[in-house]
């Protein structure tokens, strides 16, 4: 009878346990099977139900019934039983906690009693008197136990196996892992936080060391397979799996329930309409600016308002981090490797913000590029330039505001640059409300700025003041109509994308300066963030 | 002792040798250009003194679509099957 037992090898009857080599604590080593009848004990020694049960089990090892061996689950814990007990019963040294977590251990002490074979026999846990004097009349009657001094029942302590923080190093170690990823050791001489700055893990700023229970706690945000592929990453056209971007992840600080976010942003990047290989070797130093939207941003607490471009919230800057280091690490770009910004960008170390979709007047990005309102999408854009402020106080009609944002991207690249790139415009509260009160839409937006930075043809074109522009031989051929056709500063009005962030105080927009645009660019992608 | 996991593709760092220079301009020449402006002006150049100098050498030019993005493999197959040795005009 084992009442108490929640071990499932009770209900499944005799089974084999699993083999295992320990040593003692003077460095012998002992193996189980054991070739003989042999009782296996799990205790620690600060349980007080370990220390009433602990003689009653010697008194097996020193009538010779069985052999007897204590696993005992801390080091300095077993050296106390030794000089406690100085019992005939083996000490083994579990520390590592291999063999309990082998064994399932929940309750100390755990008693097992198995056959020379290594098959279970019987069990108890705990201490339930009856239940132990009856374990004694069926296997060792001859031995004299005085138990009426001991109590009827005293319930056991919980084994050091479950402690959340062990347990999950153990399960990330063991046989049945999700992690395949190498596993590097840092010597006991090393500073972990050099040697990964030394390995160039980093994007120059201290990492989180992607310990073996890190990783395997970042990927319990997923529901994703740890092995599946989900990106190519450029420019080394790595595969990136689901565990290589938590590695990232845990490097960047991400929480858990931030690795879904990470993965789509990964996905959208190394699509081919991004074109990351461009974005990350390009001398013009771009990079990716990811916008999240739908419920997750709630969720994850990400910041829509009061410094959301910035610093301080840990979700928008450890996602973004977490991108870029996968890309780094994973997909090799390095600057002085295939990474060739001429002035590189502090927005290449993390570029993440969630847009604030309550406070808009309009359709929130996601639904305007095609996704349900209620599913989260992960948007990335390649900025060049940016957040450049667009400040305008004075305006309070929507044309006014739209040719502010028009006049104030003209500046983008190069004034007299024109049909080159994209921009993302964050509208803060205070210009949203201006459109609002007024009734434009972002339609109206976009036609605007195409309307306020149209120039002749023939103004654009290279003079003796000016190099850049239309290269004069391309000019000589057009006609008259041809060179007084005007020439928005974007090649389409798709090209100019619009959402709303940042804090209630402020007339001021937020404007990213794309990189080249088109099949010939990158465009800007968006990806479903799944579970 | 601290394990780490490795977030690297951990590819065996391999040293890229580059390919054997020829010792004299023989057979067939690639002039790829790789579409950054003004690229052409320096293969045009690159052309004309390679025909007055070495008239031997057959000249072929190529050009990839657009420099963002790595030759298309079908360019890169042809290129090598065409030619023995290729120029790459990188310019600004």
């Amino acid at each position: 009878m084992h009442g108490v037992s929640k071990q499932k090898s009770t209900e499944m009857g005799r089974q084999a346990l699993p083999a295992f080599l320990l040593e003692d604590l003077s460095g012998n080593k002992h193996s189980f099977p054991s070739g003989n009848e042999t009782l296996l004990c799990f205790l620690k020694e600060d349980c007080p139900t370990c220390n009433l049960v602990f003689p009653v089990i010697n008194a097996i090892a020193d009538s010779n019934a069985a052999r007897v061996y204590a696993l005992g689950q801390t080091f300095k814990g077993n050296q106390i039983l030794k000089e406690r007990y100085n019992p005939v019963a083996t000490i083994l040294d579990d520390t590592i906690l291999k063999v309990s977590f082998a064994y399932e251990v929940e309750t100390v002490p755990l008693v097992i009693l198995s056959d020379r074979g290594g098959i279970e026999t019987d069990r108890l846990v705990g201490f339930d008197r009856a239940e132990w004097q009856e374990f004694f009349s069926n296997h060792f009657p001859e031995i004299e136990i005085a138990w009426d001094d001991m109590p009827k029942w005293q319930p056991g302590c919980g084994s050091l196996t479950q402690d959340p923080i062990i347990g999950q190093r153990l399960r990330a170690e063991s046989e049945n892992s999700p992690i395949r990823a190498r596993r590097i050791e840092i010597g006991v001489h090393d500073d972990v936080h050099e040697f990964m700055f030394d390995q160039g893990f980093t994007d120059g700023l201290p990492v989180v060391p992607p310990t073996p229970e890190r990783v395997f706690r970042m990927l319990q945000g997923t529901r994703r397979d740890a092995q599946e592929i989900v990106a190519t990453v450029p420019p080394n056209l790595a595969p990136a799996s689901v565990e290589k971007i938590a590695i990232n992840a845990v490097l960047a600080g991400c929480k858990s329930e931030y690795l879904p976010v990470v993965i789509a942003a990964l996905e959208a990047v190394c699509s081919e309409e991004f074109n990351g290989h461009g974005v990350f070797a390009t001398t013009m130093g771009a990079s990716p600016v990811m916008i999240v939207n739908g419920p997750i941003r709630h969720k994850l607490n990400m910041q829509m308002g009061m410094s959301a471009l910035g610093q301080g919230n840990r979700a928008n800057a450890a996602i973004g981090r977490a991108l870029r280091l996968a890309v780094r690490n994973i997909g090799g770009a390095q600057p002085g490797g295939t990474e060739r910004s001429t002035f590189g960008s502090p927005m290449k170390i993390t570029m993440c913000f969630a847009e604030w979709e309550e406070r808009s007047p309009w359709m929130p990005l996601h639904v305007e590029r095609g996704f349900d309102a209620d599913e989260s999408v992960v948007t990335v854009f390649a900025m060049s330039g940016g957040p450049t402020l667009i400040v305008d106080q004075s305006s309070h009609q929507g044309k006014q505001l739209a040719n502010s944002f028009g006049q104030s991207l003209r500046a983008q690249h190069h004034v007299r640059s024109h049909r080159s790139g994209d921009a993302l415009l964050v509208v803060s509260p205070e210009h949203a409300d201006t459109f609002e009160n007024d009734a434009w839409t972002k339609e109206r937006i976009r036609d605007q700025i195409q309307a306020t930075t149209s120039v002749p043809l023939r103004e654009l074109i290279e003079n003796d003041e000016h190099a850049v522009g239309i290269p004069r031989s391309r000019a000589s051929d057009l006609t008259d109509d041809q060179l007084n056709q005007p020439v928005p500063k974007f090649a389409s009005a798709d090209n100019v994308h619009i959402v709303v962030a940042g804090s209630e105080a402020g007339m001021f927009t937020a404007a990213f300066h794309g990189w080249a645009s088109g099949s010939m660019g990158s465009i800007p992608t968006s990806q479903k963030i799944e579970d | 002792m601290t394990t780490i996991l490795d977030p690297t593709d951990e590819r065996t760092p391999v040293v890229r040798t580059v390919s054997p220079r020829p010792n004299k301009l023989t057979g067939r020449i690639a002039l790829l250009d790789i579409a950054k402006p003004r690229g052409n002006v320096l293969l045009d150049r690159l052309e004309e003194l390679l025909s007055e100098r070495h008239p031997t050498l057959e000249i072929s030019r190529y050009s990839k679509p657009t420099f963002t993005k790595p030759a298309p493999s079908e360019l890169r197959e042809k290129i090598q099957n065409d030619c023995d040795l290729v120029v790459e005009a990188l310019a600004d």
